[in-house]
């Protein structure tokens, strides 16, 4: 019987779990699932959170309610990969060994990675500072707020965009609009990386009398004196800064061989193998793949890394199906209870429809409907 | 460009936008004031934000080559 280890029990982890558990026989495999935290969290609901639309506490389940109950379930950090022995070390100190090994530890934001940021900026990007938000918010009466992408690369791309709509909304209902100036922040030369996106956000961004500052890397927040720092030579002040911080992969991948200085795991944007190794993957927000980090590329991530592993266990030819061919799907919210969905792959960019009412619907309706979709690996 | 020495160059042919410009960044995050920098790319984006991105940041466009259908872009980091 073959011992397939998963590291994560986020999106990206419960798919391939489940995906497996229903795809292979009991006495085929050994699935094993190790998390960190006992919880899994709904994280794009911590959008909404600031803005007292969603209650935190409400966006997270434990782990084991959404795995099948013949997946083994290890509460426990991994702290080491030891690829060459085929195991992996907790920080309790047990050993786990496996014959095929799923990485799913997904993406870590690290303000502390531009100086003074941890002390002047804020976020929403963990259940503890989206909730930290909301109090700000509560408290908020006007002034200078500056909005933005600190560094690349970052989780869910448009989360930054969304936030300024629903932000700037959120002050008009509260009447504050005209006590307040928005400014939104991108490193690149538009708002956004992908051109079609772009197209649909800057004129919204622009009727709402956002300012856009674009070429923005951040590269110092003085806290004290309230200004944000490009590296460009731009510098913003602020009396609330909001700003995403780079991020990187989890500490036991940073500087591993299988993955870079950040701890990007180095994998086949085809097949998902890690580097040269035949019996390890990566999956989600901890590949290196020059594509969205989102929960949807892990939801179509899954299947591609369960499939091969089933045909392997059995001997099988692999189909022509066991390639992931970059699809990613998107809601993009522009506020007033409004949304448009993006949608693409490696070969064909997003084609955006305007933003419109039955979009933001779906949304609302796809945040609930979560739970029994996707890391069921129902649909 | 025959008496420029390159004090880093970086190859990031087959790399896609923003892959360039930001590898064009982190070097200069990197250098020291007066080095001189280059970076390889066959995106045909680079060709606009590169420069535009130089002039922004400041930073002085040394020049740009053909390499084999890709263009080098020299940069000086002037601050
Ligand atoms: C505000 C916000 C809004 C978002 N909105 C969207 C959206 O609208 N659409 C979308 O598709 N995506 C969205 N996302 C992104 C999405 O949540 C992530 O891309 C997705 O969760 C990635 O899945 P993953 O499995 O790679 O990682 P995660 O779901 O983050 O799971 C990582 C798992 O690894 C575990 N782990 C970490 N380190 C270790 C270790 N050392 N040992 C053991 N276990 C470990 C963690 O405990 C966790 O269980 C949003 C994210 C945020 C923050």
């Amino acid at each position: 019987m073959k011992n397939i280890l998963i590291i994560g029990g986020g999106t990206g982890g419960c798919i391939v779990a489940n995906t497996l558990a229903k795809k292979l026989d009991d006495d085929e495999a050994q699935i094993t699932v190790i998390s960190a935290s006992e919880q899994h969290h709904y994280q794009p609901g911590w959008l909404y959170v600031p803005f007292g639309r969603e209650d935190a506490r409400s966006l997270t389940r434990p782990v084991r309610s959404l795995l099948k109950k013949q997946i083994n379930l290890l509460i426990g950090k991994v702290e080491q990969l030891d690829n060459e022995n085929q195991q992996v070390i907790l920080d309790n100190g047990d050993t786990v060994t496996y014959d095929y090994l799923v990485i799913a530890t997904g993406s870590v934001p690290c303000p502390q990675d531009i100086p003074g940021l941890s002390e002047g900026g804020n976020h929403f990007y963990t259940e503890k500072d989206s909730f930290a938000l909301y109090q700000i918010l509560q408290e908020f009466r006007g002034g200078k707020v500056v909005i933005g992408v600190g560094g690349l690369p970052y989780k869910c791309p448009v989360a930054p965009l969304e936030f300024t709509f629903l932000f700037e909304e959120f002050i008009k209902e509260k009447g504050l609009r005209d006590k307040t100036e928005i400014t939104y922040t991108f490193p690149l030369n538009a708002v956004f990386n992908i051109p079609s996106v772009a197209e649909v956000a800057e004129p919204i961004l622009q009727e709402r009398n956002i300012n856009i500052e674009t070429f923005f890397n951040l590269e110092e927040v003085k806290a004290d004196e309230k200004k944000a720092l490009s590296l460009e030579g731009t510098e913003l002040d602020y009396d609330l800064l909001i700003m995403i911080p780079p991020h990187r992969g989890v500490p036991f991948l940073q500087g591993h061989d299988i993955a870079d200085a950040k701890g990007w795991v180095k994998t086949n944007k085809q097949t998902l193998h890690a580097g040269d190794h035949k019996n390890i993957w990566a999956l989600g927000d901890t590949t290196d793949i020059p594509i969205s980090k989102a929960g949807s590329t892990a939801h179509f991530e899954g299947p591609v890394i369960a499939k091969q592993i089933v045909a392997d266990i059995r001997g099988q030819e692999l189909g022509e199906d066991c390639v992931y061919e970059g699809h990613v799907m998107c809601f993009l919210e522009t506020g007033y209870s409004k949304a448009s969905i993006i949608d693409f792959d490696y070969s064909s960019p997003p084609v955006l429809k305007a933003p419109n009412a039955l979009m933001h619907y779906q949304k609302m309706a796809f945040n609930k409907a979560y739970w029994y979709l996707i890391p069921t690996a129902t649909i | 460009m025959e008496n420029v020495v390159i004090t880093k160059e970086s190859d990031a042919r087959g790399s896609f936008c923003p892959g360039p410009l930001m590898e064009l960044i982190r070097m200069v995050r990197d250098a020291e004031v007066g080095d001189v920098l280059a970076v390889i790319s066959s995106d045909a984006g680079s060709q606009k934000d590169l420069p535009a991105w130089v002039a922004k940041a400041k930073h002085e466009l040394l020049g740009q080559e053909d390499v084999d259908g890709a263009v080098k872009f020299i940069i000086k980091k002037t601050h």
